[in-house]
């Protein structure tokens, strides 16, 4: 098992040198949480008072997210956090993807994969610690993000009663469950796509395709088609088990020593 | 060490095309012989290695490799055997010692420091060890290569043309190593374009491409392909010295190139002397005598001319 560490710590080595993974990790979970930050900070502002006291001017499916000590403003920020709350789950897919990407088509551009399957490494521990190399600076990105979320947002003047909305099961279960599980559907999607293409940004836009079912959950929830809550959250954590389990099945299965060197280069 | 019993690789590239890179391979490599594998490009050498390794599985056929049988106990051959890649592979953007030191902890190596700080100093890379790998010579990544091949210490080496890309003094040097690791007892399996390199190193040399086509030490296939050669310089050659020569016991060929006759014979040792008297008796003035040795390159264009690569449509 030691054997994943080693590859977990040669992968972290050799990815975090190219610029552009660099460059993904920190730019895109810092532009996501400032983006939410600016609008609340802009809707705040903006509804100072003038809609206060009046719930009749919001949409039907605004006030299922109101609890009773909200202000209409207080619903109106926790209607736009719930949007955000979708782009904060993109962070586990976009940075391990570009990971991922980097990695596998490294492997195949310095044809350093065949000294490597010559050693005593077992192929579940090639692409476990392959996986978890793209996996867990994602996971962590996307908990620090929130964690920056979570401070910045009292700062701005977010009322109590939002933050304990921010706080509940819903968001926790997003952040802390659905999120990783994302990433780990990112990562064995990318490794695929990674094993048959030769250019790490031909890699990075297939994987990138992955976010599309999120922009459409996005875009649903914008249009008032879907709300996301506790219930849309569990059967969407149970989906995700589900996708990751097959594809780490289908993973472990079809990469063969022999198809991994075959495959990769 | 390496027992292969019709050892055999098909590739299929795509559905009825099939392209037999190894077919019916069946060798016997002893502990602690050199092994040349020689053949042309293509010949299936690299794929023989690769099976060897098991890095890619035989299509028929079995092997055993330091004693382990091949498809069985392949972490165990892993384990026991050393590999220099026909591609050095190493990761460019890691230093020479970081390279090193990811092998040193995939081959399980006990000191892993004190392996990699052993072969980057005799290979002579110490001073460079923090040095990305990017920013070597191909020289220097071969040596860096073979490096990595030995940090566990095996018993069994495959070097996939070892020399190539080398400048003289650094394929002298690599050749040097190679002598090394043979009086260390190590068993070597190389495959090589150079022949020169190959009869100098090789306890037995196997010509291969696709098949087996001969294996025995370079002197006893210069026997066998051309016999046993003695070249005697005259000052001058008289045509009728040449029957009486023909007229001797175990003279199998005379032939006269200017002032020299080319004699072969099974029993050089024997015939000489009788030869050298009856010239001598004859009249000639004898300068010099000494024995043909054919280049192995000949034996190989020999063997290779005859075996041109079968043409395979299915
Ligand atoms: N992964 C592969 N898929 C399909 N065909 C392959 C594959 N690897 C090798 N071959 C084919 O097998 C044959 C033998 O190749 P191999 O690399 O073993 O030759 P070689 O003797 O090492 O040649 P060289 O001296 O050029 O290194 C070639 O015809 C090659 O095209
Ligand atoms: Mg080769």
């Amino acid at each position: 098992m030691k054997h994943i560490w080693t590859i977990i710590d040669k992968e972290w080595a050799e990815v975090f040198q190219h610029k552009m993974v660099l460059f993904t990790l920190i730019f895109i979970p810092l532009f996501l949480v400032a983006l939410p930050v600016l609008m609340l900070f802009l809707t705040g502002q903006s509804m100072g008072g003038e809609i206060a006291g009046d719930f009749s001017e919001l949409p039907p499916a605004l006030l299922s997210f109101c609890a009773a000590e909200m202000t209409p403003g207080d619903c109106m920020q926790v209607y736009l956090i719930n949007m955000f709350m979708l782009l904060f789950m993109m962070i586990p897919v976009i940075i391990p993807v570009t990971i991922a990407a980097y990695s596998v088509v490294g492997e195949k551009t310095t044809r350093s994969l065949e000294p490597l399957l010559a050693t005593p490494i077992s192929t579940f521990e090639l692409l476990a610690g392959k996986s978890l190399a793209a996996a867990i600076p994602a996971i962590l990105a996307g908990w620090i993000s929130f964690g920056l979320f979570l401070i910045a947002l009292p700062l701005i003047g977010v009322s109590a009663p939002v933050m304990r909305y921010i706080i509940s099961p819903t968001w926790l279960l997003a952040v802390l469950v659905a999120g990783p599980l994302m990433a780990i559907a990112a990562v064995n999607f990318s490794l695929f796509v990674s094993s048959r293409v030769n250019d790490p940004r031909v890699a990075e836009q297939i994987s990138v395709l992955l976010i599309v079912p999120v922009l459409a959950a996005l875009f649903a929830q914008l249009a008032g088609v879907i709300v996301i809550n506790l219930l849309v959250m569990f059967s969407f954590i149970g989906g995700l088990a589900l996708v990751d389990i097959g594809l780490i099945y289908l993973g472990v299965s079809i990469f063969q020593r022999e198809t991994i060197l075959t495959r990769w280069k | 060490m390496i027992e292969t019993e019709n050892l055999t690789k098909i590739f299929k590239i795509k559905k009825g095309v099939d392209i037999p890179a190894v077919v019916d391979l069946t060798l016997n490599v002893q502990e602690g012989e050199v092994f040349g594998f020689l053949g042309p490009n293509g010949a299936g050498k690299t794929t023989t290695i690769r099976m060897l390794t098991s890095l890619i599985a035989p299509t028929t056929g079995t092997a055993r490799v330091c004693g382990y049988p091949l498809g069985e106990s392949d972490q165990d051959i892993r384990r026991n055997v050393g590999i220099l890649t026909e591609n050095p592979g190493m990761y460019e953007r890691l230093s020479a010692f970081k390279n090193l030191t990811i092998y040193a902890k995939l081959y399980d190596v006990e000191d892993v420091e004190g392996q990699v700080r052993k072969y980057l100093q005799m290979l002579g890379l110490w001073e460079r060890r923090d040095d990305p790998v990017g920013s070597f010579s191909k020289g220097m990544r071969q040596k860096l290569a073979i490096c990595r091949a030995l940090l566990h210490e095996p018993r069994l080496l495959f070097l996939d043309e070892p020399t190539s890309g080398l400048d003289p003094e650094a394929a002298l040097l690599v050749r040097s190593f190679i002598e090394e690791l043979r009086s260390q007892g190590r068993t070597i399996f190389m495959c090589t374009h150079n022949l020169n390199e190959a009869d100098r190193l090789c306890d037995r040399i196997g010509l291969f491409r696709t098949h087996l086509i001969e294996v025995d030490t370079s002197q006893n296939l210069r026997v066998k392909f051309f016999g046993r050669k003695i070249v005697i310089h005259l000052r001058t050659v008289d045509p009728a010295w040449l029957p009486q020569l023909q007229a001797l016991p175990s003279v199998q060929d005379i032939s006269q190139v200017e002032s020299k006759l080319v004699i072969t014979t099974e029993d050089p040792e024997n015939l000489n002397p009788q030869i050298i008297r009856t010239l001598v008796t004859a009249g000639a003035d004898v300068q010099f005598v000494g024995e043909l040795r054919h280049s192995l390159e000949e034996i190989y264009m020999q063997t290779m001319g005859e075996n041109q690569p079968e043409v395979t449509e299915p």
